[in-house]
């Protein structure tokens, strides 16, 4: 457990090495203009913009600048250059929003997820296992932006029934208020996962269900739900705890970007979307990082839960 | 004679499939005494698992039909409610399967799959449990058993595994023991020991057995009583000295060929029947066995009954007894009762 721990920490330093170097070439190449010209605005004179490469580091060498750059990232002191505010500060903000978003969509997902996949494999073959079938092709097939904004006009605006976008925190509005306001932004969020867990979890159980285990459970006595929910859905669950925890990592880690900017939650996501649409490098870098230790340390956390769940899996070979 | 504890009358067992149906069982009467052994023997596909799942409904299914009876201790089987069932599986009916290397659940540990069944049916202390689960442990030879319990099934050998279902079969006493192939996956040697462990069992509770195997070899020392199956239908049906002394039907004479033996001459080939099963979704009319057989004729396409010949020994041929003893190519006396330790995977 130990070296597995140690291993992994390894790989994490790796993989986030590797992602931030290439998110940092990836804007050396891509033909954004020189961040300088954009930083002294319009009416700027050459004096005036070599200043800014003088003070920003921007005239020295690539691996100069990265240096300079992460060195900012790990210590939390990167700057924007579109707006000059701490980066870190902003993700801050932004974070708690993005996990009430995260969090929230993915109880909302892996329960409706598990019971919908678990009552469709019962009555596989059936007309409701039909209806569901048809119900999560339409959830995988809908893009998160359009439903959100389905969702934030109809229900928000033009019924008045929820909030139209916009968080509230708890120590602001108290809890109810905070419920109301990520409703719709789970519920889209959740939309898709749903129908993807479901299906997943549906063809598992029906391959687990004609396991020679499940005879032998059946064969003891025990009830059909017994079967069903300490043999069947125990070892059905495993491979879908997998997909949950990256998933999760993803959303948590600034992925959820439609979803934050659809609904206006101003978290790591939109953040992000919105300094991509500046070319603003350091907020992007530094989102794509803590994005990169988000699914890895959520790898980890799944594989550590996949060995307990598991007794054959062992963990550091 | 006792009074019989299982009688399993008319047993047809029809699935349907998109090819169409499958007679999987095909008109099947047998009846087991309190404390009996009786083989059900015969090739894949015959029936013989199919027969054997039918008395605890685990083959029930929309596909499935079953007609006929299964009487145990006046509860009809084959009509009973999956409640009343329940009731019965595992308790008073038990069955050790084929594949032990399959058949225990992956992630639970080995004390807690016994525990299950046994607080399905008796109500008592975690203690009384753990306690009752080492001491069965014990019994079928499993070492250092209060600390196997805890052990998960993927750190026992097939043999081991093997003993954990047994001990789980015998986990609530059960009147009845349906063991279903119970060494097919094993080793020869653990075969041996699987099945005097099961031979031990029996002396010491009395329980009756329906032992389901491909493999004569394996009854002759344990069996009381035989019934050989081939394309859903029982051919020949006798006590163990007479099916191995006096078979009447040529399929048993053939499966009787087919053993290693000790005593055969060295580099002869062992004799197979020449041939596959039937195909049970549009069986053959008449005799099963006739396209294989060597001695058909014309009358056998009509179905032979299952004629009792006296004192229960029954066999399904057209041939009278005495073109079977000129025809037999197994002789009464040549084939000596297999000893377990000429057993050998068919």
């Amino acid at each position: 457990m130990g070296r597995f721990i140690v291993r992994r920490i390894i790989g994490m330093i790796l993989v986030m090495f590797a992602v931030s170097i290439l998110t940092f070439l990836i804007f050396q190449v891509i033909p954004n203009g020189d961040p300088a010209v954009r930083m002294a605005g319009k009416n700027s004179t050459p004096t005036q913009i070599a200043a800014i490469r003088d003070t920003w580091h921007f005239n020295d060498p690539i691996y100069e600048q990265y240096v300079y750059t992460m060195k900012q990232v790990f210590t939390g002191s990167l700057i924007s250059y579109s707006d000059q505010t701490n980066v870190w500060q902003e993700i801050k903000k932004g974070l708690p929003r993005t996990f009430a978003l995260g969090i929230g969509a993915a109880i909302i997902w892996m329960v409706l997820g598990v019971s919908l996949g678990l009552y469709s494999a019962v009555r596989s073959g059936g007309f409701s296992d039909r209806l569901l079938t048809v119900l999560a092709l339409i959830g995988v097939s809908m893009p998160v932006f359009w439903v959100g904004a389905l969702m934030s006009y109809y229900l928000g605006y033009k019924f008045g029934w929820f909030p139209n976008g916009g968080y509230t925190e708890i120590a602001q509005g108290g809890f109810g208020q905070w419920i109301y306001h990520l409703i719709l932004p789970w519920t889209a969020l959740a939309i898709l996962f749903v129908g993807v867990y479901s299906r997943i979890l549906r063809s598992n159980i029906l391959d687990t269900i004609n396991d020679d285990y499940v005879r032998t459970a059946r064969a003891k006595g025990i009830s059909e739900r017994q079967v069903l929910i300490r043999h069947v859905l125990r070892n059905s669950l495993i491979p879908i705890i997998t997909l949950w925890g990256l998933d999760f990592g993803l959303v948590i880690g600034g992925g959820a970007v439609l979803t934050e900017s659809v609904f206006n939650l101003q978290g790591v996501g939109q953040y992000f979307a919105e300094a991509i649409g500046r070319l603003d490098v350091p907020p992007v870098l530094e989102v794509t990082i803590l994005g990169a230790f988000f699914i890895v340390l959520l790898n980890t956390v799944v594989d550590i839960v996949y060995a307990l769940l598991d007794p054959r899996i062992r963990l550091g070979s | 004679m006792t009074e019989p504890i299982l009688v399993i009358d008319h047993l047809k067992v029809d699935f349907q499939t998109d090819e169409g149906t499958v007679h999987a069982v095909d008109d099947v009467s047998l009846s087991l005494a309190p404390g009996e052994v009786l083989a059900i023997v015969g090739e894949s596909g015959s029936g013989k698992s199919v027969t054997a799942m039918s008395l605890l409904g685990l083959n029930r299914g929309p596909n499935a039909r079953f007609t006929g009876t299964a009487m145990y201790k006046g509860t009809e089987l084959l009509s009973a409610s999956n409640d009343d069932l329940r009731k019965i599986r595992g308790a008073e009916i038990a069955m050790i399967f084929q594949d032990p290397m399959t058949s225990l659940n992956p992630v639970q540990r080995i004390g807690d799959q016994i525990a299950e069944q046994i607080l399905a049916h008796e109500k008592l202390s975690k203690a009384q449990v753990r306690d009752r689960v080492v001491e069965l442990m014990e019994r079928v030879g499993i070492p250092r058993a209060a600390e196997r319990a805890r052990s998960y099934p993927h750190e026992f050998s097939g043999g081991m595994r093997q003993r954990v279902m047994i001990a789980l079969a015998l986990s609530c006493s059960p009147n009845v023991l349906i063991a279903d192939e119970p060494t097919t996956a094993l080793d020869v040697t653990i075969q041996a020991q699987i099945l005097e462990r099961i031979k031990d069992l029996k002396e010491e509770t009395g329980t009756a057995i329906i032992l389901v195997t491909h493999d004569l070899g394996v009854v002759a020392d344990i069996a009381d009583r035989i019934a050989v199956m081939y394309g859903g239908r029982i051919v020949e049906q006798g006590t163990v000295d007479e099916i191995f002394y006096d078979p009447q039907h040529p399929y048993t004479w053939g499966l009787l060929g087919s053993i290693t033996r000790v005593d055969r001459p060295r580099g002869e080939r062992l004799p197979s029947i020449a041939g596959l099963p039937p195909s049970l979704l549009d069986p053959p009319a008449g005799c099963h066995f006739r396209a294989r057989c060597p001695h058909e004729f014309p009358k056998c396409l009509e179905v032979p009954p299952l004629e009792d010949r006296g004192c229960g020994h029954a066999d399904r041929c057209w041939l009278t007894v005495e073109e079977k003893r000129a025809k037999r190519e197994v002789r009464p006396g040549e084939i000596g009762l297999a000893n377990k330790e000429e057993v050998a995977p068919v």
